[in-house]
């Protein structure tokens, strides 16, 4: 059979744990990999009686997010019970937002690989609650852990605007970019903070006449790898199965699959969707919210320049690779202590060096920001000038870098204390040069007459050089001179 | 027995000891409650041991609370850190809940003596205290009778003089009417007075918690002790939206220029004794210089239809969380975790509340959503207009709590519709939320008593008790004692 042409369509559903001090009814501080049953009272173990609470700071995260997905915001929101029957899920309902959620109807731009940016749509974000965890792993019997229960989850949900694995995986990673820009959300894949939950189906033109394969619903992904090749392994499985049997989207035949990262495949779990009645209704313990002009006015106050924003702009106007912006604008602290630096006047490719090649490393050291290391930005700029002055080398600024960061001075008395400064008055390093060649003849013979050891002779005269300045000639003024007078 | 507002002036005056309180109400249960049936636990080595920290810190001169050294009963389905909490229900006959209710602290904060907790209609599902799981309760008045529900035990427990007074909680009339079957009085307050913390919920947005006592006072009393926002619940109403009153402070004080509103076309459902009290009451505030004026409430009538769809809906999503998984009745019979739901509960839950959660998962499936809940939902809406315009035109409501007397026991256990029809006159007041009275208003042919419903606009307790007052004060009916 011929190749079919065909185009992915892509939607999906990501939760997102937020970064509050406690849980989303109740008072329960959150819990990562703590002893199980440690982080509960009976509101979030649903014991009779309990009654919940709404955490504020959850819902204002989930604004600041939805504004920053352009979403709007909607001036009334409410709760929803969510019925079905788990043992994690203590109450057998979940608090939820069903018809009213806080947000709908935004959009978030990516990073494509051509350069510039796609938008996909979003459908809504709502809020709700998570459940705990049923552990199998204790022989005989199942277990409950309930920490996570209750942690506030941001569900998004976007419109199928993906069209291809990569453009998935870049939403996934724009999206934790963007929590984390707002503070909202660690967003630590490895936590289980983001998961990720693809709707994959095909298009495929065969005779001019298209066909849609069923969706596949992959769940639970919580890695931007097994977001990507599941469902580049999804395109394939699909395809495969159109060829064979010939299998088209109906009404409800949607599918749930689960990842298999050992056999990196993805495993039926669900033929059809069960026919699922959540039998929602409003939560009657709770109080429906209104949220008002002055309310969402100082919400958005709290929003800031959106990474992708800022990665455009510092490619732009800073005349900054793609690559480098991207890395600047991996997290806030990074791009905004950047972005400070270079108002101070230096080159921004001279600064975008010394912070992601030194200050980043520190930072990662120490475990944490690079506007935590002690260094103002202004002294980064400072630092930058006198490389590209030629004050101190590329390598002395890595030197000073580090002792900024461990005493806070400025970079220059550093440099003097340090005897970092390079010498370029020409009269002195001429003296050393002439001496230099004085005493080996033999490299300036090959220099002069030998094309095959001339590159190898001048370097060796020029470290001779600088070894006599004990490191401090500027080896730019070293290397025109040695020409000069080795023509 | 002294009301607890007595009892509690003598105790604070230092002339009589609560220790001595507690005994003569623990001799009266031991001697009657094995008939009555009216407490589902006691506590008496705490309630003595509490006596004796109030009769010390009288002693010591130091301050004492509102109902200090007061012996009270509450209703088990409010959680206590001592003892079980069951909701007369077996599948939490072995419940210990790890906190208190907030009224629970409120009781202590005052320094009442908890002697017990009292049965009721499973999981306060019930009008007649015959649906607990646990134990059958009877009429003081006349033992083969019910002593309404679904607080019959508080009720009982108050008429039969085994405390003070009691609370109680109301979803449909759970509070009013067992009062009037009992001959106490019953208050149920506007919806978000008291706080629900701690109240196993049956009907969320429905539930009340409220007092069962002998007299008006005492309501007035054990409100101001539990009335007040708790941040745990947020359904209970701010102070700043509806400040909490003193309710005793102008108890005495009659309402000047009083105008009751009476709905013809109700009263005419109920017993002709019922009627005939009712229209004595109504001639006692007459007397007074009270004027009565009639309306009409169109869509009362489809309170009972709503209610029983909202509360069941209600009940179904908040009775979920027993499933024999994390606390409570699990079966033993269980092969998967699917079957641990299924016959925890089937095992465990009697058949009315059964009947309820089948109905409210019924009435929430997809497909009958609008048809049921989301029309109740409206009807909901068109009952509180009814009591709007009704407290525009006057101060009040007046009717009966129940169309009849107390019933016999097993009299309507196989017909459930005749079981909710009788709560006719109480239900659509917790659609509304506003608050509602129960007083005694006289005896039928048999001896049983009659209630007086009385009902006044959002947050007007304290008008509402003093309407209430105005005729208790006029009669001896509150004073009447079953001979039991």
């Amino acid at each position: 059979m011929a190749e079919l042409d065909y185009k992915i369509i892509v939607g999906l559903e990501i939760h997102v744990h937020l970064a509050t001090r406690t849980k989303m009814f109740c008072g329960c501080e959150l819990a990562y990999g703590d002893t199980a049953n440690t982080h509960v009272c009976p509101v979030c173990i649903g014991m009779p009686g309990s009654l919940p609470v709404m955490n504020k700071t959850a819902l204002e995260f989930s604004i600041l997010t939805g504004l920053a997905l352009n979403c709007q915001i909607a001036s009334f929101t409410k709760w929803d019970r969510k019925s079905y029957y788990y043992p994690d899920l203590p109450k057998n309902y979940q608090i939820s937002q069903y018809d009213l959620p806080f947000s709908e109807h935004g959009y978030i731009e990516i990073p494509v690989e051509s350069g510039g940016t796609k938008k996909i749509r979003i459908l809504r974000a709502h809020l709700e609650e998570d459940a705990g965890k049923n552990i199998h792993t204790l022989g005989n019997f199942s277990a409950v852990d309930l920490n996570r229960a209750g942690t506030p989850l941001l569900e998004i949900v976007t419109e199928p605007d993906m069209n291809s694995p990569e453009e998935v995986g870049a939403l996934a990673r724009e999206l934790q970019r963007i929590v984390r820009f707002l503070g909202v959300s660690e967003a630590d894949m490895q936590k289980g903070h983001m998961r990720f939950e693809p709707n994959v189906n095909l298009h495929i033109t065969r005779n001019g006449e298209v066909f849609k394969t069923p969706i596949s619903e992959v769940k639970n992904l919580n890695s931007f790898r097994a977001i990507e090749r599941s469902i580049a392994y999804e395109v394939r499985r699909q395809l495969h199965e159109f060829k064979e049997t010939g299998k088209t989207l109906q009404m409800g035949n949607k599918s749930t699959y689960g990842w298999d990262d050992n056999q990196q495949v993805t495993v039926l779990q669900r033929e059809k969707e069960e026919a699922h009645d959540y039998r929602y209704f409003p939560d009657p313990d709770l109080v429906p919210v209104e949220v008002n002009d002055a309310w969402l006015g100082e919400i958005k106050s709290r929003l800031c320049e959106l990474p992708i924003q800022m990665q455009l702009r510092f490619a732009k106007d800073y005349g900054l690779s793609d690559y480098d912006a991207g890395v600047l604008t991996a997290d806030r602290a990074t791009a905004e202590f950047f972005d400070t630096a270079v108002k101070f006047g230096a080159d921004p490719k001279r600064i975008c060096n010394l912070l992601t090649q030194t200050g980043l490393k520190l930072a990662n050291e120490k475990g944490t920001t690079v506007d935590q290391l002690g260094i103002t930005p202004e002294n980064l700029a400072k630092l930058a000038q006198m490389t590209d002055a030629g004050d101190v080398s590329a390598t002395a600024a890595t030197t000073i870098f580090e002792e900024m960061a461990a005493t806070g001075s400025d970079p220059m008395q550093i440099a003097e204390a340090k005897n970092l400064i390079q010498k370029s008055d020409v009269g002195q390093i001429e003296a050393l040069v002439d001496a230099v060649l004085a005493e080996n003849a033999e490299a300036v013979e090959d220099a002069k007459t030998n094309p095959k050891k001339a590159k190898k002779a001048m370097g060796f005269l020029t470290g001779q050089v600088i070894k006599k300045s004990k490191g401090q000639a500027n080896p730019k003024i070293v290397s025109q001179l040695l020409n000069k007078k080795l023509k | 027995m002294d009301t607890a507002k007595q009892l509690r002036d003598k105790i604070a005056a230092g002339r009589m000891k609560s220790a001595d309180a507690v005994k003569t109400v623990f001799d009266r249960i031991e001697k009657i409650d094995s008939t009555l049936g009216a407490f589902l636990s006691l506590y008496k080595n705490q309630a003595f041991e509490q006596a004796q920290v109030v009769d010390d810190k009288i002693a010591a001169g130091q301050p004492v609370g509102h109902l200090a050294g007061v012996p009270i009963a509450i209703k088990d389905n409010m959680c206590t850190t001592f003892g079980a909490t069951t909701c007369a229900s077996k599948i939490l006959e072995n419940f210990h809940a790890p906190y208190n209710a907030h009224v629970v602290e409120k009781l202590h904060e005052a320094d009442a003596v908890i002697i017990g907790k009292c049965n009721l209609d499973e999981f306060a599902m019930g009008s007649s205290t015959e649906n607990s799981g646990l134990k059958q309760t009877v009429n003081p008045w006349d033992t083969d009778r019910v002593p309404g529900g679904s607080s019959g035990g508080s009720a009982a427990a108050v008429a039969a003089g085994l405390c003070c007074g009691a609370l109680g909680s109301d979803t449909g009339g759970s509070i009013r009417q067992p009062a009037s079957f009992c001959g106490v009085v019953g208050l149920k307050p506007t919806y978000g007075r008291v706080s629900r913390y701690g109240l196993v919920a049956y009907g969320s947005s429905l539930d009340q918690i409220g007092p069962l006592t002998q007299d008006v006072t005492d309501a007035a009393l054990l409100l101001n002790v539990i009335a007040g926002h708790d941040q745990r619940d947020s359904t209970s109403v701010p102070e700043t939206i509806a400040p909490v009153k003193d309710y005793l402070a102008e108890l005495e004080t009659p309402v000047k220029g009083l105008k009751i509103a009476t709905v013809p076309h109700l009263n005419q459902g109920a017993d002709p004794s019922v009627q005939k009290a009712i229209q004595d009451a109504l001639g006692v505030y007459k007397s007074l210089g009270a004027e009565i004026i009639e309306i009409d409430m169109p869509n009362f009538d489809y309170a009972i239809s709503a209610y029983y769809v909202i509360a069941t809906a209600e009940a179904s999503s908040n009775l979920a969380r027993f499933d024999g998984v994390h606390y409570g009745y699990r079966s033993q019979k269980a092969n998967d975790y699917v079957e641990v739901y299924s016959k925890s509960r089937d095992e465990a839950f009697g058949t009315e509340v059964k009947r309820r959660i089948m109905l409210g998962t019924y009435a929430l499936s997809s497909g009958y959503y609008d048809a049921y809940y989301l029309k109740a939902l409206k009807v909901r809406n068109l009952i509180r207009s009814d009591f709007t315009k009704a407290f525009d035109q006057a101060d009040c409501l007046m009717m009966p709590v129940s169309p009849t007397t107390a019933f016999k026991i097993g009299e309507k256990t196989d017909d459930p519709l005749q079981m909710y029809l009788a709560d006719i006159y109480t239900i659509a007041v917790n659609l509304a939320g506003v608050p509602g009275i129960s007083i005694p208003c006289g005896f039928d042919e048999k001896n049983l008593p009659i209630g007086l419903q009385i009902l006044s606009g959002p947050f007007s307790e304290d008008k509402l008790l003093r309407i209430a007052r105005m005729h208790e004060k006029q009669t001896d009916w509150h004073t009447r004692k079953p001979n039991f």
